[in-house]
């Protein structure tokens, strides 16, 4: 089996899992207290939020072993996380507001966290237009390896700076110091729901990768 | 490590004195802060909100934006007469290369600062005679930042294609932290406010500097490699 298809089947029971989380975050979780049904799309925001940090981290990562060891796969991958980053940014930014619409009455506030990952989507964007805008093969990959790391380092920053800034967000219930302070069943639909997102970051992550592959053959062919 | 700097320090000094002699550039980089700095005093209902609210904004935006236009120049200069490749077959550092670029950038930066800030305090009449000393310091800080991603990005992108464009499109998310706490900082001051109250944005900002310098002094070379 091709990576493409291996991606495509790994895309299609990330979804399909997807749902099964969906009826247990719908059925069979509690609902809580003072969000009512909106808190459900915590389920979909939080783990995309998640992941679009991590495969910033990612890019970040891989960007630092390329510059050592040149090698190309590690390019395709870096290029294949930031654009699945960037889907998951815009999953955040379009839930974001839906939910805040109903629990903080506006569907765009100013807070902190909702901006960073608005500039998390454009840092996204930047190395994707950067990717775009050199024509070298071998330039583009060092460039947005240069990036790619600068934008990993940038990562925490944004955190800090959240934490200085007055915000509106809910500080961070799961991924704390302290434990997390979600009731069990929540907890588990939540870590449910974040597998889910890895399976579906692995599929999408494998297909792009493929594509790009597919792409340097049609160039060099 | 002084052979590092004294390269870097002559190829810095060759940067301004070019930039001196034909002053083209500075003069239309201090015009046109002075002239953000009108765009923002039009920008707005005075009647409905005092100057002084939105001085630490008008201040910042400002010199991020002169800051941006300065930067496009850096690499741009060696552009002509393939004087970047003369640069790298010189016998001297990457390492060198990047702090003579960043140390004229800087210098560059900061007289476009040092004559927008007097026109800043007399436009919108704010107070800064009781803070002048922190308010230079924190001005230092936010621009160290800025411009050390900033001398990075420019070398990088000097040969792509639509470099003025990229430019601010790559950099301002990297200038978001540094600016939330230089604005944050400034407010305090002209608020006269303790500094301890911002002691969490100047250590950010600190930390900033520090991280970006090194990893912009590690990855340079990349940048250049041919």
């Amino acid at each position: 089996m091709t990576l493409a298809r291996k991606g495509h089947w790994t895309t299609v029971v990330g979804l399909v899992l997807l749902g099964g989380v969906y009826v247990r975050a719908v059925v069979f979780t509690p609902v809580e207290r003072l969000q009512g049904p909106a808190q459900k799309i915590f389920y979909l925001h939080v783990p995309a939020a998640v992941w679009t940090e991590l495969a910033m981290v990612l890019v970040g990562v891989a960007s630092v072993v390329f510059l050592f060891l040149k090698d190309p796969r590690l390019d395709r991958f870096a290029e294949a996380s930031a654009e699945v980053g960037t889907v998951f940014a815009a999953i955040v930014l379009t839930t974001g507001p839906i939910w805040g619409k109903t629990v903080w009455g506006t569907w765009w506030a100013w807070d902190a966290r909702l901006t960073s990952t608005l500039f998390l989507f454009f840092l996204y964007i930047g190395y994707l237009l950067l990717r775009g805008a050199v024509g070298d093969a071998g330039a583009r990959a060092r460039y947005a390896a240069v990036l790619g790391i600068c934008g990993m380092a940038l990562v925490p920053f944004i955190h800090l700076s959240v934490y200085l800034f007055r915000t509106l967000h809910p500080q961070p219930i799961i991924l704390k110091p302290s434990a997390p302070s979600l009731p069990p069943s929540m907890l588990v639909t939540w870590l449910l729901s974040f597998a889910v997102f890895t399976v579906l970051y692995v599929g999408f992550v494998m297909q792009r990768y493929a594509l790009g592959r597919a792409r340097e053959e049609g160039d060099d062919g | 490590m002084g052979e590092t700097l004294r390269h870097a320090w002559t190829l810095a000094r060759k940067d301004l004195v070019l930039e001196f002699r034909t002053r083209t550039a500075i003069l239309s980089a201090v015009v046109f802060t002075a002239l953000v700095l009108m765009v923002f005093n039009f920008g707005r209902d005075p009647t409905a909100v005092a100057a002084i609210d939105l001085a630490p904004s008008i201040l910042w935006v400002t010199f991020t934006f002169a800051a941006m236009l300065a930067l496009n120049r850096a690499f741009q200069l060696e552009l002509e007469n393939q004087a970047l490749e003369g640069l790298l077959v010189a016998p001297i550092s990457r390492t060198s290369i990047y702090w003579g670029k960043l140390a004229a950038n800087l210098v560059f930066v900061a007289v476009v600062e040092a004559v927008g800030l007097p026109l800043f305090v007399l436009f919108f009449n704010v107070p800064v005679a009781q803070v002048l000393g922190p308010l230079v310091g924190v001005i230092a800080l936010a621009t160290v930042g800025f411009v050390t991603v900033g001398t990075l990005f420019s070398a990088m992108l000097v040969r792509t294609r639509f470099a003025e464009l990229m430019l601010p499109v790559l950099l301002l998310p990297f200038l978001i932290p540094p600016l939330m706490g230089a604005v944050q900082v400034t407010a305090r001051l002209l608020a006269a406010r303790p500094l301890s109250e911002v002691a969490g944005w100047l250590r950010l900002l600190a930390a900033y500097d520090v991280v970006f310098l090194t990893l912009a002094t590690l990855l340079f070379p990349h940048t250049v490699e041919q």
